[in-house]
């Protein structure tokens, strides 16, 4: 998987609702398509995505089929505490990517 | 079937064509088409109706026309804006009637058009050709304010001098930032020759510059031939940031030249932000464009499908797979002209066949092109499969620089045929 572009406010006061920004770039191949001989092409996408704010889930998707390309993935969090915000994206193939942000809430 | 029978089919045909005209004919002695809008769709149809022996009256408010192809040369700094602008000399000697105003609404029940100074004008039909306006309600930070700091020059004319004068006037080694909306918008091409010719003008007297082109797609057309060329002629001076990198702009703070994205802000020395746009004002007064801000028509007629007796050409109308360009436009219009006249005369046009051709320049002497063949589908116009194709990938310059030329005679032969 390519680097993911995240978009997380670098601080945000205590009890603020914060916008996240995702993008993955993935072809996210829905496995139905047939190339020119005819083949079908197997399905790869990213299955599932899935956020944690200091080691606590707060947020996932489970992805199918007809998601588009390039999945860009937005939601809004309630900054609490300073910390570490991970991001994880699984695909068909099994492999997960985790990229993580930091933010400072005062 | 019997010589018998056909004769009477084709009776039968005559007999109702003079039933559909008759109306005309008693109601007015010669119908009247008025044309609003004159660019390449409205000067052309003026003209082309104007021959095929109709009464025309073309309304446009300005006194010269000011072409859009061809202006990225004048950003570039190779050429001056005098050599785009065009009178309305040639078709006031022909004959046809010009009215120098602003349509300011048109009554569709009445047929009726009424001017900034109050007067009234009546048709049998319409024929709206305005081009487009720029969105100022979709961009945040971009209105009509923020163009004077941050121009579109996507309307030929102040805003493209103003462009290549902030160019002029910025350091060496200062930022060029360029948004580029999502389709539909005029000339498809048109973000990514300017992007070409902007990064040849940097390269060549401010070579400590930079382009960046943050883009709301991933797709645009001839985007091999591009980017074939970028990667030999720019590869210091063009950074391509497709939406799937975050290229989609969310917003523009014109007072410090900022271009907001999903992921980054840009702050830039001379920022060239082309915002989403529409058809022209009037087509939205006179209801004949939808919620998509462009207007509906019927392939067959370029009849407009909200307002009978309207036709739309050129930008303004959802051509389908037909590109919003100068060269499209031009082509709507002749046929259009004749298919008004036909209907005028109680006739059935026949189907369409539709050509486009684009040139871009991805230098002054690099020339690259895109042709297509259309016809009525689906409500639209749709490619013909096999038909049209675009320049060669990795040809040897000579062919490049051919294609520069032919640009070039394009540009003459079309200026002439709807202004000279």
């Amino acid at each position: 998987m390519a680097r993911a572009l995240i978009n997380v406010p670098a601080k945000a006061k205590r009890g603020d609702i914060i916008e996240i920004k995702t993008l993955m770039s993935h072809p996210m191949e829905t496995g139905f398509r047939p190339t020119q001989e005819g083949k079908i092409i197997p399905r790869d996408i990213i299955n599932r995505f899935v956020c944690t704010y200091d080691g606590v889930a707060v947020f996932s998707v489970d992805l199918f089929p007809a998601m588009s390309a390039n999945p860009f993935i937005s939601f809004t969090l309630r900054a609490t505490n300073s910390g570490v915000i991970t991001f994880s994206w699984t695909d068909d193939k099994g492999e997960t990517q985790v990229q993580t942000a930091s933010i400072e809430v005062e | 079937m019997s010589l018998t029978d056909r004769r009477q089919i084709l009776g039968g045909l005559a007999a109702t064509a003079t039933v559909l005209g008759a109306p005309y004919v008693s109601a007015q002695a010669q119908p009247h088409v008025i044309v609003i809008g004159g660019g390449f769709g409205g000067a052309t149809c003026a003209r082309f109706l104007h021959r095929a022996g109709i009464k025309v009256t073309l309304i446009e408010e300005n006194a010269t026309y000011t072409s859009c192809p061809f202006s990225n040369l004048v950003i570039h700094g190779s050429r001056e804006i005098s050599a785009q602008q065009f009178s309305y000399d040639a078709l006031k000697s022909e004959g046809i009637t010009i009215v120098a105003q602003r349509a300011q609404s048109v009554d569709g029940d009445a047929r009726r058009v009424t001017l900034n100074d109050g007067t009234t004008l009546t048709y049998d039909r319409l024929i709206l050709s305005p081009g487009i306006d720029m969105r100022f309600d979709a961009l945040p930070g971009y209105d009509a304010a923020s163009a004077e700091l941050m121009p579109h020059a996507w309307k030929a004319g102040a805003q493209t001098v103003l462009l290549r004068r902030q160019l002029e006037a910025m350091e060496d080694g200062g930022l060029v930032v360029m948004s580029v909306p999502a389709n539909p918008y005029r000339c498809p091409p048109g973000p990514y020759e300017r992007a070409s010719l902007i990064a040849h003008y940097l390269k060549t007297k401010k070579p400590k510059s930079k382009l960046i082109v943050l883009d709301a797609k991933d797709q645009f057309s001839k985007q091999k031939l591009f980017q074939e060329a970028w990667a030999n002629l720019y590869p210091d001076h063009l950074e391509y940031v497709p939406l799937a990198a975050g290229g989609k702009t969310t917003e523009v703070i014109a007072s410090d030249k900022t271009v907001v994205t999903e992921f980054s802000r840009y702050t830039a020395a001379v920022a060239n932000i082309i915002p989403p746009q529409q058809a022209g004002k009037i087509a939205q007064l006179a209801g004949a464009a939808d919620r998509t801000g462009w207007c509906p028509i019927d392939p067959m007629t370029f009849e407009s499908k909200l307002r009978p007796n309207m036709h739309v050409i050129g930008d303004a109308a959802i051509m389908g797979a037909m590109p919003k360009s100068a060269f499209a436009a031009n082509a709507q219009a002749k046929l259009c002209a004749q298919t008004v006249a036909q209907l005028l005369r109680g006739e059935t046009p026949a189907e369409p066949k539709l050509v486009n051709t684009c040139y871009s320049l991805v230098a002054p002497d690099y020339g690259i092109s895109v042709a297509g063949v259309y016809r009525p589908g689906n409500g639209v116009f749709v490619d013909i499969e096999g038909a049209g194709g675009t320049s060669p990938l990795t040809a040897p310059q000579d062919v490049r620089t051919r294609e520069a030329a032919y640009s070039n005679a394009w540009f003459g032969i079309i200026t002439a045929e709807v202004f000279g």
